[in-house]
């Protein structure tokens, strides 16, 4: 075992065979988006619900890979949404706190649900606007 | 842990209180439907059925046990992430994490009990001693009396912990204690169907107010923390507990074998194994199978949910799976045999018994013996001039 000023390695490799998995996931990402375009259904696929070897993960991502849309999001930790090379596949990684992975989704929407601003939250905004406006009209020198 | 006089509190007023945002609130919900192995359409279903669930009282009771299912909790992987609900409940006593002590620790949970009769979840971690009450007690009352005065009000029972669940190392051979689970204690104990239960132990004990009690298994030696969160989400959200496998444990945690989830799956399928430690095997990450991984009877979630923050669980960090979420895991044979391999010398004890051996018992001692020899005579001492060459 060897160790770094910030991560500990482990002496284990990972092995040159995967398991295999990458290809029918992206495959299934190609049904999903075939079903967004002509049925109008988003699909959410949980990475987590799937075997994956170390590197793997990786490999899809890069697979891929980035487009325009970078968007970072501070809710109980830090979420990154990104839109990849493929336009309405996303991926969104929620982070703890401490920046550790809690959950990672390929979202395949128009937008993902949790960029869009929530109704509870709307409704709060515009009560809180009408009061701060109210305050600074009262503090207003006539 | 929020201890809030106002029982009628739903959680969306302590999020909303503690300016937890609807998004913020979504993403706990992605992330739990997630570990719950839950579909994520149910998101949205989930955060609503969440945000109007009222503030649930829980008193844990710890009883023959490490502290460790506790440990874990609190080392739970996200703090904000985990104190959405543990900040939402109302832990009314849990004699390692609170504050009072002595007549006033005891005094909060006959309140707890007194003020929610019916509606309240009781945690247990810890196995049940049964040969002497002495053996643990809680300010004076015995681990048995404790149990049974408390479960008698709870709405449901989860049972934290391989101990608490089927009576863990405790009650491994020889079982000094004759510790017992809490479904034992309350199903079967209940109905008399529990075997070699002292007469003594059994009187004046009534279980018929709890016989029937909703009991939720979480095994584990420790749990999986999000499993515990998990589990006292599921019944916050749908108000019932969760589907039960046959021995008790939450389907969406338990419903797969460790080996089913395993990513070294496709190595056991190629018959590509692993034979020592430090083998080509075990460098290319081969299936660990033949070094005695209990994956293949293993049911539990560490293969998708992992361990240390997400970062691995056992099997990729290349040891085998102990099966610690098993009953009697602690007597299955060694951990370092494959589970091919018989747990004892199956001929060889039968020729002991059949020699005149009184029981079968007298036979394995006598290999034990003769192995116990056979290690020290084969040992060769370690000295510090060995670690320096």
């Amino acid at each position: 075992m060897t160790q770094t000023s910030s991560a500990v390695q482990f002496n284990i490799q990972s092995s040159d065979e995967p398991t295999r998995n990458i290809l029918p996931l992206l495959h299934e990402v190609k049904h999903a988006l075939h079903n967004l375009i002509n049925i109008g259904e988003p699909t959410i696929i949980d990475l987590r619900s799937i075997p994956l070897a170390p590197g793997e993960e990786d490999e899809i991502l890069n697979t891929l890979g980035r487009g325009e849309i970078q968007a970072h999001l501070d809710a109980l930790g830090p979420s990154e949404i990104i839109e990849t090379a493929y336009a309405g596949v996303w991926i969104v990684t929620h982070y703890n706190d401490e920046n550790q992975i809690i959950s990672r989704f390929i979202e395949i929407s128009k937008i993902p649900d949790i960029l869009a601003s929530q109704s509870e939250d709307i409704n709060a905004a515009h009560i809180r606007l009408a009061s701060d406006l109210e305050h600074i009209e009262t503090e207003k020198p006539a | 842990m929020t201890v809030d006089a106002k029982k009628d509190t739903t959680l969306g007023d302590v999020l909303r209180a503690q300016g937890v945002s609807r998004r913020s609130f979504l993403k706990y919900c992605a992330t739990m439907a997630s570990m719950m192995a839950l579909s994520p359409s149910m998101i949205p279903g989930i955060a609503n059925a969440l945000e109007k669930a009222k503030k649930p009282s829980v008193i844990w009771l710890s009883f023959q046990e490490c502290t460790g299912c506790t440990e874990s909790l609190t080392r739970a992987h996200s703090s904000t992430i985990e104190s959405l609900i543990f900040d939402s409940i109302s832990l009314d006593y849990h004699h390692t994490l609170q504050a009072a002590s002595g007549h006033a620790a005891e005094a909060a949970r006959e309140a707890a009990i007194a003020d929610n009769w019916g509606k309240y979840l009781l945690v247990v971690d810890g196995s049940i001693p049964t040969l002497d009450a002495g053996f643990s007690t809680i300010a004076g009352i015995s681990n048995l009396d404790m149990l049974l005065q408390t479960a008698a009000g709870a709405a449901a029972i989860i049972s934290v912990g391989t101990c608490a669940a089927y009576g863990g190392i405790p009650h491994a051979k020889p079982n000094p204690t004759g510790a017992y689970s809490v479904h034992d204690i309350i199903r079967k104990f209940g109905n008399n169907q529990l075997e070699g239960l002292s007469p003594a132990t059994l009187a004046n004990k009534d279980l018929g107010t709890v016989v029937d009690k909703p009991i939720i298994s979480v095994p584990g030696c420790p749990p999986i923390p999000v499993v515990i969160t998990g589990v006292l989400t599921h019944f916050l959200t749908f108000g019932e507990i969760p589907e039960l496998d046959h021995i008790g444990r939450p389907r969406a945690f338990y419903g797969q074998s460790i080996h089913d989830r395993c990513y070294r799956r496709t190595f056991y399928d190629k018959g590509l194994f692993a034979e020592t430690f430090d083998d080509e095997g075990a460098k290319k990450g081969w299936c660990l199978y033949q070094l005695g991984c209990k994956g293949p009877t293993t049911y539990n979630a560490c293969a998708t949910v992992k361990w240390n923050n997400g970062t691995s669980f056992p099997i990729e960090s290349g040891h085998p799976c102990l099966g610690c979420s098993e009953p009697d895991f602690w007597d299955g044979g060694g951990f370092y045999k494959a589970l091919s391999v018989p747990t004892e010398n199956i001929t060889k004890t039968a020729i002991y018994t059949a020699a005149g051996a009184v029981a079968a018992g007298v036979a394995l001692g006598a290999m034990n013996r003769a192995k116990k020899k056979a290690a020290s005579s084969a040992h060769q001492r370690v000295t510090i001039d060995d670690l320096d060459k």
